[in-house]
């Protein structure tokens, strides 16, 4: 879409067009339960468990998931706001923290985040211009305060108005406009949006949105895109990834997973959005119940229990991410797909 | 339709607190029996506060109220007393947004819900907690025997959800006031939601207020949607004629704005600006000064609501005459 201008590569460009941006492998996270001293072993939640992905230059990886599926953690871990238990991230052809690899202080200045909760976000002392020149200044870029008010103007906020003004002065969408800007200002290559129109009202989203399609055509960006909204995902994200209970059980590019969604969570996630027509009301609700506890998901697939098409198999075997045939780009984790599972309906699923 | 259970005319409500603002300006509404309205609008339009008005859960200190409601005959702003407390629970309940600070978390669901039972009507204690089990069962809640002696912290949201309109519908309220129920929920579980609200309205013909600010849902569940806006209802119609023909600027903007999978690789129609301080309203219509189609008079006069067969609408330029659309 917006890689019809054919980016020229930037400077800092180290492995080429066709080194995925940022490669993440078997990324695990798992939270202590605090327990009574009585209880005779430690629980975990298992927040991510061995999650596997790569975003590719200039484009927008989405993550979608219910509630408390991990999608946060990811972020939070590739971002390295929390240490990860294991796993190792590739930013552009190099390990970060490793030796020879990427410092932590240069992976950061090419990383920047943006959350849901605007105002949270922001410091209450600190005017919005002194925000966004905040980091820059620190990290001894000189012309911050100049480069902080070019920055306002481009996210919309003219900043003869607003440079001066606090954050509790600013609306909702100004104050996300402002957390862009400040993400912005170290010219980084990767930008991880947590949630970050989930909070906005519908009008105001919209032209958050705009903003995020145009600065990432400007700044040749890449977004890691987190949210529950599947119509935002599916409008702003090239590809898709389904996280379910700390695991990936579906990615591949969005035209996919829309039109042929693989897994059958996929499919009841997709079944799940309301429908616009009042002719065509929902009839019947697509999944059952809550998403399992994180301590102890079920053994097998972790999805069996909502799952319509559970059988024995699934309980005794973890199905693996596979690709689907002619589309390698596109992976499911089901036994569905696998004629050689064992289960008894996946010779009935046919392959698109 | 005889006469209408809920008629609302011209209520105002302002908060005199630190600063002054208006929160609703003459909204007046009507509400037959056994209809789902969907009360649509963004953060600060004024639908939470239309939905507080009517159970009077506002601080009468700070708070200026004017206007009329009428609910079942009841003259609402009049109420006081013991007549109040019955009209709470007994005639009108709420369900709201957030399940788990509207519980008390020291009591058993099933604690709560008979002891509602039990104030409305003065019925022993095991009469009482056999109605809140039967209700419990009613809301689909697997187990219910269980989760009756469960604390609210125990249960998953979509749980504390169900339980939270079982509580509402113990007493076989006239009407539900729902407020945003199901936007703390995952979409898994909302459309869960929706469609158990959907099937107890059908079964109780009970009449419902559902305020939401996805048109998604309102969809789902209301026969009639009002669009409200800086505390003013702006559109007003059947579900189907107001999503397929808006006819105000506001309205056609927010469904533009609504991304659907159509906008894959275009930019988004967005409505500029932002919402309007409620502490310092434009003197004339409070959506002007982000429509394109304003003139001088729309920042002039307040355009008067006017009324044509089911639908209601109050701009000066709309995007189509309301005859058109009807």
């Amino acid at each position: 879409m917006n890689a019809a201008l054919a980016p020229t590569p930037a400077p800092h460009d180290m492995g080429g067009p066709a080194q995925p941006l940022l490669i993440v492998r078997d990324l695990k996270k798992h939270f202590p339960v605090r327990s009574s001293p009585l209880d005779r072993e430690r629980k975990f939640v298992h927040a991510v468990d061995g999650v596997n992905f790569s975003v590719p230059k200039g484009k927008t990886l989405g993550i979608v998931g219910e509630s408390g599926c991990g999608k946060s953690t990811t972020a939070r871990l590739v971002a390295r706001l929390m240490p990860a238990d294991a796993g190792e991230l590739i930013f552009d052809g190099e390990g970060v923290e490793e030796f020879r690899g990427l410092r932590l202080k240069e992976f950061r200045r090419n990383l920047q985040m943006v959350f849901q909760d605007s105002f949270a976000s922001l410091n209450p002392r600190l005017t919005i211009a002194e925000t966004i020149a905040y980091g820059p200044r620190v990290h001894g870029i000189a012309r911050a305060d100049h480069q902080a008010r070019e920055l306002l103007d481009r996210v919309g906020l003219d900043p003869s108005h607003f440079a001066g003004r606090y954050p509790h002065e600013l609306s909702g969408g100004q104050r996300q406009r402002v957390n862009i800007a400040r993400a912005l200002a170290f010219d980084p290559r990767l930008v991880i949006l947590d949630e970050a129109v989930a909070a906005l009202d519908k009008s105001v989203q919209a032209q958050v949105l705009n903003l995020l399609q145009e600065l990432k055509a400007e700044r040749q960006l890449t977004y890691l895109f987190i949210s529950h909204d599947l119509h935002v995902v599916h409008y702003l994200s090239d590809y898709v990834m389904v996280m379910y209970l700390g695991q990936v059980i579906e990615s591949g590019p969005v035209e996919r997973i829309y039109g042929h969604p693989a897994h059958p969570y996929t499919r009841a996630l997709l079944s799940a959005v309301p429908s616009m027509d009042p002719e065509h009301r929902t009839q019947a609700s697509p999944l059952a119940g809550d998403p399992p506890n994180p301590i102890n998901p079920p053994s097998g697939c972790r999805f069996r229990d909502r799952c319509p098409h559970a059988h024995a198999v699934c309980a005794s075997a973890t199905p693996a991410l596979r690709d689907m045939g002619r589309h390698s780009e596109h992976l499911a984790a089901c036994h569905l797909n696998d004629p050689a599972s064992g289960h008894p309906e996946a010779h009935q699923e046919q392959r698109p | 339709m005889t006469t209408p259970l809920v008629s609302i005319q011209d209520l105002t409500v302002q908060f005199n607190g630190a600063r002054r603002a208006s929160a609703l300006n003459q909204v007046s509404l009507e509400l037959g029996q056994g209809e789902v309205l969907g009360l649509l609008g963004e953060s600060g339009s004024g639908k939470s506060v239309t939905l507080r008005t009517l159970l009077r859960l506002h601080p009468e200190r700070h708070t200026r109220t004017a206007g009329r409601i009428r609910v079942d005959g009841q003259d609402v702003l009049a109420l006081r007393g013991r007549e109040l407390d019955r009209y709470r629970g007994g005639t009108v309940s709420m369900v709201f947004q957030e399940p788990g600070l509207a519980f008390d978390p020291v009591y058993t669901i099933g604690q709560q819900i008979s002891e509602a039972v039990r104030v409305h009507e003065g019925v022993d204690q095991a009469t009482a907690a056999a109605r809140a089990l039967a209700m419990l069962e009613r809301v689909q809640i697997p187990q219910a025997r269980r989760r009756f002696d469960a604390y609210p912290h125990e249960l998953s949201g979509g749980m504390r959800q169900r339980a939270m309109i079982a509580l509402a519908l113990a007493c076989k309220p006239k009407l539900l006031l729902a407020d945003e129920p199901t936007t703390a929920l995952d979409a898994t579980v909302q459309i869960q939601i929706l469609l158990l609200l959907r099937e107890l309205q059908r079964e109780t013909g009970m009449s419902v207020i559902f305020v939401t600010h996805d048109i998604g849902a309102a969809v789902e569940v209301a026969d009639r949607i009002a669009v409200m806006y800086a505390g003013r209802i702006v559109e007003q119609g059947p579900v189907g004629q107001l999503v397929r023909q808006p006819c105000h600027p506001y309205t056609r903007g927010l469904l533009a704005a609504t991304v659907g999978h159509e906008h894959r690789g275009r930019p988004l129609e967005a409505i500029p600006g932002s919402p309007p301080d409620l502490a310092a309203l434009p003197p004339g219509c409070s959506f002007a000064p982000r429509c394109s189609q304003a003139s001088e008079r729309c920042h002039r006069d307040i355009p008067p609501l006017e009324q044509q067969g089911a639908r209601t609408l109050a701009c000066w330029h709309p995007v189509r005459l309301l005859g058109e659309a009807a």
